[in-house]
């Protein structure tokens, strides 16, 4: 299995790796880098492309969730590139998907001119080719290859995928969350044993607080900030972490019975809400629980933002996209908000590099914006790590869940991944790899052959395995029978039959010479009496005829021809008992105890 | 491979399934045709129905008239309803594995099953299952609840006492086990034994068998389910349509390749077309309401409800009835209306794609935002206060013996003016009004059932070609009551094995094969020969590990070497081990090329002799004759192990093994 990776590697960019399973190639995640703007922003699928069409080369490709770091580059990919096989994702991704990227095609496009981009018609193109999964089904995208989706936490319709050709298999985590929120549960895998797991590692060191402190802190800041007058502004994406920071303002707001008002910004929130009552089995116990009598994402404090309020004097908070401050509607107020020192803004997610929300997260207080101009941030900055990602302690659990044999970690920053790398290794004895773009790891598998065994062999072999006398190994014989990809183990009896091959009997009869005057007769009894007491384990007979069998061994005692003192002992066996036939030829000729009569 | 059939019902089946080593229940129905029997629960206390009559004997002995009445000349039992059970004698239900459950409808009897058997395993459904089938639960619960009856009659149950009463009451099977209903306790416990499946999701049951729920197509989350393990395979259908309504497509492909196909859950009404009957409830709906009537619709508070929403939402404004209202009343009635917006993912395509867009799947949203359709948990409290007339209600419960229904049927049936519509198939509307007569108000019988009939089902059967055919009594033979219709029966070659209530079945499965697998090391060994073009042979030898019902094939171990070989043993320790196998040969030996073979060996003085069968090659010098026929030789010499192990060798050399 070697899972290659065009996009994701030590960097929270974006995501998108290529495995390489059982002869099948799959594309996990298709995301943008959200930190440039230029060609770099999309994945490189010249990887792939030198080597004939992608839809030649992939099987199907797969998207764990709506966020454009795992998203952003879906039409570009399949339109612009040119792709036309299957895309899987889960229902909520296909409804949410297609807004986030007309709502990121309309920025890059229409506010910055940018030129070479997808257009809406793309977006709508490449969503016909999208085929929505149930969680736990079983999808089976071909004969060989089957895809399955687990719960992740994270966003609205999150899922971590398994995909499996044979019995081998990876699970690839996207982003989660062990942990539910106040409106997501947590992720969870059964113990599916994949060879490989690729987990994200976007907290890859962080053992988070826990989530009452930070909420608890995050109240408290906005409650000081508002009561100080000041303006709150909290950059956030659409769909996610603003419905879990919304519900948590709204219940304080009602509990302590604030006035400031509380805004969200942009057309989508409504309308994210609806998504959010419409997919109410993707969220958490409690809500689900509880929605007939009461959905938790229709809000009384949190009214539409218009972009007159962010002069309106006094204290408000303000929701606005996007969470990184790289563009549109938070920016702009950001601008207006920065230079007064009673605001306050709170990044409540990661900030990839060379955002805005970047640069003032890492302290630098003067920025510089489009046309030179030079903003000087006086308003205080906060960062609250709200972003729903499995911290160490997470990822962990899932390992510990999934019980993997080889651990791959991605989108995270290399220095921590190489913490989390030995902390794994050391835990759970399993080796554990962190490429970097565009590297290739290779994993040997050696997966075990799936035959069909004939009942009648197998319950031969398992009635002798009730024998007491079973405590050795015992060795099950078979032939197996190869015809095209049908493997059957049968019994070497029907094997011959099946192939209309007759049975060639090899058997064996040595003469034993005897030294006993007595009668053939007697002879043959002092030959039982003998067998008999040595070969206890054994089926040892004296039949009327007067011969004895040992087993299925004959033994026969004839007078010599010429010396009347001597007995012939004839011992026939077959090739099938030539151990035991030829142990009792030796032990024969060893001749008889005296004392028996 | 047997099946035990619990339930007599065709739409209600409940059949365990003895698959391989587990013991599987298909769907837990419960017949609740059996509270026919009974008077209705009036919500109000109701004079007409306290002063009926109690029934006496021909002979004039009334010892009964305190638990039967007469109603029209129907005897009724007044007691609280009682449901017919599944057989729960037939096999011990504590050694049931998984309980499979299929639709909504097809899991009311669980709570009997699941907290008074002794059962301790796993219930599998679908989520749009389990929230709908909740729903049910608690509605037939309050039902019930709320009209406490301190009389609980048991008289007319004695045997000899039931044989004297008329029909149906006389044929009535199994009373003594009739039992009322659950509580909310043992529902709320029955229900925590489920766990959610999705569609296509694969269950492994003890590593032996794999079932897997399907869309059925018939309501929301309804699934037939194939039971399978890697050499046989069960599907078994319960409650498919292959009519657009609301829930997503049925998978049939899945089904192929079945040896068993279990069949159940056909339409109950094979002669009616559900769209003509949806058409006929529109307009006499219509028709009632503007002559200034009011329209009473019994119905479940999920299914079928929502398409006769959805056709009326269409239909309102063409027949100009946007000023007559729509009431909904069922304890459920809230829930029910919300949760059918949430499983966007179990619903048809067109549903689907509204849910992108984002806005709710079904209209009944915009009747209640304009206040088209207003629901309540009941006629008391709000109702009462909003209540106008002409209006259309929906409520139930269907066999109008308990709920809301009861009262409305009260209040309407003596006016020529209403209208009673029943579009659940599940009761006989006449023997549902029977306690009601006389009754002034029309009655119209527009039954809406979805599920297949028989010819879809000689579509799918062609399609999905099963080995066999297994199918509840009733559908191998035409409805009584039209006997002539040939073709309202299953037609299938070979015919249809069917089944009764309290019968067991033994399934028809050859099973030859079973899954085991091959470890690499020893694969790595095996040496193929190709013995015909095509097919290769290789001779395995190897260690049989079975755990968990999995089969593994370890390579042998390494013989161990006794050690210090020259010491000496006691001739027991060297007895071999008789079960180690050697392979069997095949082949035939060339005599001219095995007499060089042996000349080359060193052997001298050989002589050849035919025989009838073959030849015999005489070793003079060695004392020695080896018989030669076409399958077969034999070696006969002195006891000479060396020369013995020469000559097998040598023989060896011409043959193959097996």
């Amino acid at each position: 299995i070697p899972p290659s990776r065009p996009g994701a590697g030590q960097d929270v960019g974006r995501s998108c790796i290529l495995v390489s399973i059982g002869g099948k190639n799959v594309m996990l995640d298709c995301g943008m880098h959200m930190g440039f703007n230029d060609d770099r922003r999309f994945p490189d699928f010249s990887y792939i492309t030198r080597n004939g069409r992608l839809t030649d080369f992939l099987d199907c490709v797969i998207i764990s969730h709506f966020h454009l770091d795992h998203c952003g580059a879906l039409p570009y990919f399949s339109e612009m590139v040119g792709y036309d096989g299957p895309i899987y994702m889960t229902h909520p991704t296909q409804a949410i998907c297609p807004i986030l990227l007309e709502d990121y095609r309309k920025i890059a496009v229409d506010k910055k001119g940018e030129a070479n981009f997808f257009t809406s018609q793309m977006i709508k193109d490449c969503m016909k080719k999208v085929v929505a999964v149930h969680l736990h089904q079983t999808v089976q995208v071909d004969d060989e290859l089957e895809i399955k989706a687990y719960y992740a936490g994270h966003v609205l319709g999150a899922a971590m995928f398994q995909i499996k050709v044979g019995s081998e298999s990876v699970v690839y985590t996207g982003d989660y969350n062990m942990t539910p929120d106040r409106h997501l549960g947590a992720a969870w895998i059964d113990k599916c044993r994949p060879n490989l797991l690729i987990t994200e590692s976007t907290y890859a060191t962080t053992i988070r607080d826990s989530k009452r402190c930070r909420e608890r802190d995050f109240l408290k800041k906005v409650h000081e900030a508002v009561e100080r007058g000041g303006k709150v502004l909290i950059p956030v994406f659409a769909l996610g972490r603003a419905q879990e920071l919304c519900i948590l303002l709204e219940t304080f707001w009602e509990r302590m019975n604030l006035k400031a008002p509380i805004y969200f910004s942009t057309g989508l929130t409504e309308k994210a809400n609806h998504y959010y009552k419409l997919f109410i089995t993707w969220t958490n116990q409690k809500i689900r629980k509880t929605f007939v009598q009461r959905n938790m994402f229709e809000f009384k404090h949190i009214k539409a933002f218009d972009r007159a309020f962010a002069d309106n004097p006094g204290p408000m908070v303000v929701f606005a996209t996007p969470g990184m401050l790289h563009a549109g509607q938070s920016l702009q107020i950001f601008r207006k908000w920065a230079g007064n020192e009673k605001n306050m803004v709170i990044m409540p997610g990661y900030c990839v590099q060379g955002t805005v929300g970047h640069k003032i997260l890492s302290g630098q207080r003067k920025l510089e914006m489009e046309g030179r101009q030079v903003l000087e941030v006086k308003m205080q900055v906060e960062y609250m790590s709200f972003s729903a990602h499995a911290d160490a302690k997470g990822i962990m659990q899932l390992v510990g869940q999934a019980e993997p044999e080889n651990v791959l970690l991605v989108h995270g920053e290399a220095k921590k991944m190489e913490f989390l790398k030995q902390k794994i290794e050391q835990e759970f004895r399993v080796n554990c790899y962190m490429p970097a773009n565009g590297e290739t790891v290779t994993l040997p598998t050696s997966p075990s052959i799936p035959v069909g065994i004939s009942l009648g062999l197998l319950k031969r072999e398992m009635a002798q395995g009730l024998l007491p006398d079973a405590k050795k190994p015992r060795l099950l014989h078979g032939t197996l029978i190869m015809k095209d990809s049908n493997f059957r183990l049968v019994s070497s009896e029907q094997a011959l039959k099946e192939l209309g091959l007759a049975e060639h009997q090899l058997r064996f009869t040595c003469r034993v010479h005897l030294h006993d005057p007595r009668k053939e007769q007697e002879t043959a009894l002092r030959v039982y009496s003998h067998l008999k007491s040595v070969l206890k384990d054994h089926c040892v007979q004296h039949l009327p005829d007067g011969s004895v069998t040992v087993e299925s061994i004959l033994i026969q005692a004839a007078a010599h021809s010429e010396d009347p003192g001597t007995k012939v002992l004839l011992v026939s066996w077959t090739y099938q008992d030539e151990e035991l036939g030829s142990y009792l030829t030796s032990l024969l000729k060893k001749g008889l105890p005296q004392a028996a009569s | 491979f047997f099946q035990y059939c619990l339930s007599g019902h065709p739409t209600l089946p409940c059949n365990v399934l003895k698959f391989k080593s587990t013991t599987i229940m298909l769907d837990c129905g419960l017949d609740m045709t059996s509270t026919l029997n009974f008077l209705p629960l009036p919500l109000v206390q109701s004079p007409r129905l306290s002063n009926l009559p109690g029934w006496s004997l021909k002979d004039g002995n009334a010892f009964l008239d305190k638990e039967l009445k007469e109603c029209s000349g129907h005897v009724f039992v007044d007691s609280v309803p009682e449901f017919c059970l599944p057989e729960t004698e037939l096999i011990d239900l504590s050694t049931v594995d998984v309980i499979l459950i299929s639709n909504y409808h097809c899991m009311m009897a669980l709570p009997y099953i699941t907290e008074h058997t002794g059962f301790t395993g796993t219930v599998y459904a679908t989520e749009p299952t389990v929230q709908i089938g909740r729903l049910l639960m608690e509605e037939l619960v309050n039902f019930i609840e709320r009209v406490p009856k301190a009389q609980s009659a048991s008289l007319w149950k004695n045997k000899d006492i039931q044989r004297l009463l008329p029909s149906p009451l006389k044929d009535a099977v199994e009373v003594s086990t009739w039992r009322r209903c659950y509580t909310m306790q043992e529902v709320n416990s029955a229900l925590s034994k489920i766990q959610l499946v999705g569609y296509s999701q694969k269950i492994e049951l003890f590593g032996a068998v794999q079932v897997t729920p399907l869309s059925s197509g018939y309501a929301l989350g309804s699934s037939n389910w194939i039971i399978q393990s890697h050499y046989e395979k069960v599907s078994y259908v319960s409650g498919s349509s292959l009519l657009t309504t609301h829930p997503q497509p049925m998978d049939q492909a899945s089904l192929k390749n079945s040896d068993v196909l279990v069949l159940t859950g056909l339409t109950q009404i094979p002669t009616a077309n559900p769209d003509g009957m949806v058409g006929e409830f529109c307009s006499n709906l219509a028709l009632t309401v503007r002559n200034g009537g009011n329209v009473l619709v019994p119905c479940y508070p999920s299914g079928v409800i929502y398409d006769l929403l959805e056709c009326l939402y269409q239909y309102i404004d063409s027949a100009g009835l946007s000023n007559i209202p729509f009431y909904f009343i069922s304890p459920v009635a809230n829930s029910s209306l919300e949760f059918s917006q949430i499983f966007a993912e179990w619903l048809c395509h067109n549903k689907q794609t509204k849910v992108y867009l984002p806005e709710p799947p079904f209209p009944h949203a915009e009747l209640i935002q304009t206040n088209k359709l207003k629901h309540y948990p009941s006629l008391h409290g709000d109702f009462s206060s909003d209540f106008r007339q002409p209006c259309v209600v929906f409520t139930g419960h269907p066999s109008l013996r308990f709920g809301d229904v009861v009262h409305f049927m009260e209040l309407w049936g003596k006016s020529s003016l209403n209208t009673v519509i029943f579009t659940e198939p599940d009761f006989s509307y006449l023997e549902a009004l029977a306690p009601y007569q006389p009754l002034a108000m029309k009655c119209i019988y527009c039954p809406i059932d979805t599920r297949l009939n028989f010819i879809q089902v000689s579509k799918l059967l062609k399609e999905v070609q099963p080995l066999h055919v297994v199918c509840p009594e009733q559908y191998t033979q035409p409805p009584p009551a039209q006997s002539h219709r040939m073709d309202l029966m299953i037609d299938c070659q070979p015919p249809a094995m069917s089944y009764r209530r309290a019968e067991v079945l033994a399934l028809p499965f050859k099973r030859r094969y079973e899954k085991i697998e091959i470890m690499p090391e020893l694969a790595d060994s095996l040496v193929p020969m190709e013995i015909k073009p095509g097919i290769s042979l290789a001779t395995v030898s190897a260690v049989l590990h079975t755990k968990d019902n999995k089969h593994v094939l370890q390579p042998p171990p390494r013989p161990i070497q006794p050690a210090g070989g020259k010491k000496r043993k006691r001739a027991s320790d060297d007895i071999p081990d008789c079960k180690v196998l050697k392979p069997l040969l095949s082949g035939s030996i060339p005599v001219e090329q095995f007499v060089q073979a042996l000349e080359k060996h060193g052997f001298s003085d050989i002589k050849v002799e035919d025989t009838a069968k073959g030849h015999i090659v005489l070793l003079q010098e060695a004392e020695t004759l080896i018989q030669i026929e076409e399958d077969s030789t034999h070696i006969i010499c002195d006891n000479d192990e060396m020369l013995r192990v020469r000559l097998r060798d040598l023989v060896l050399k011409f043959l193959q093994k097996f």
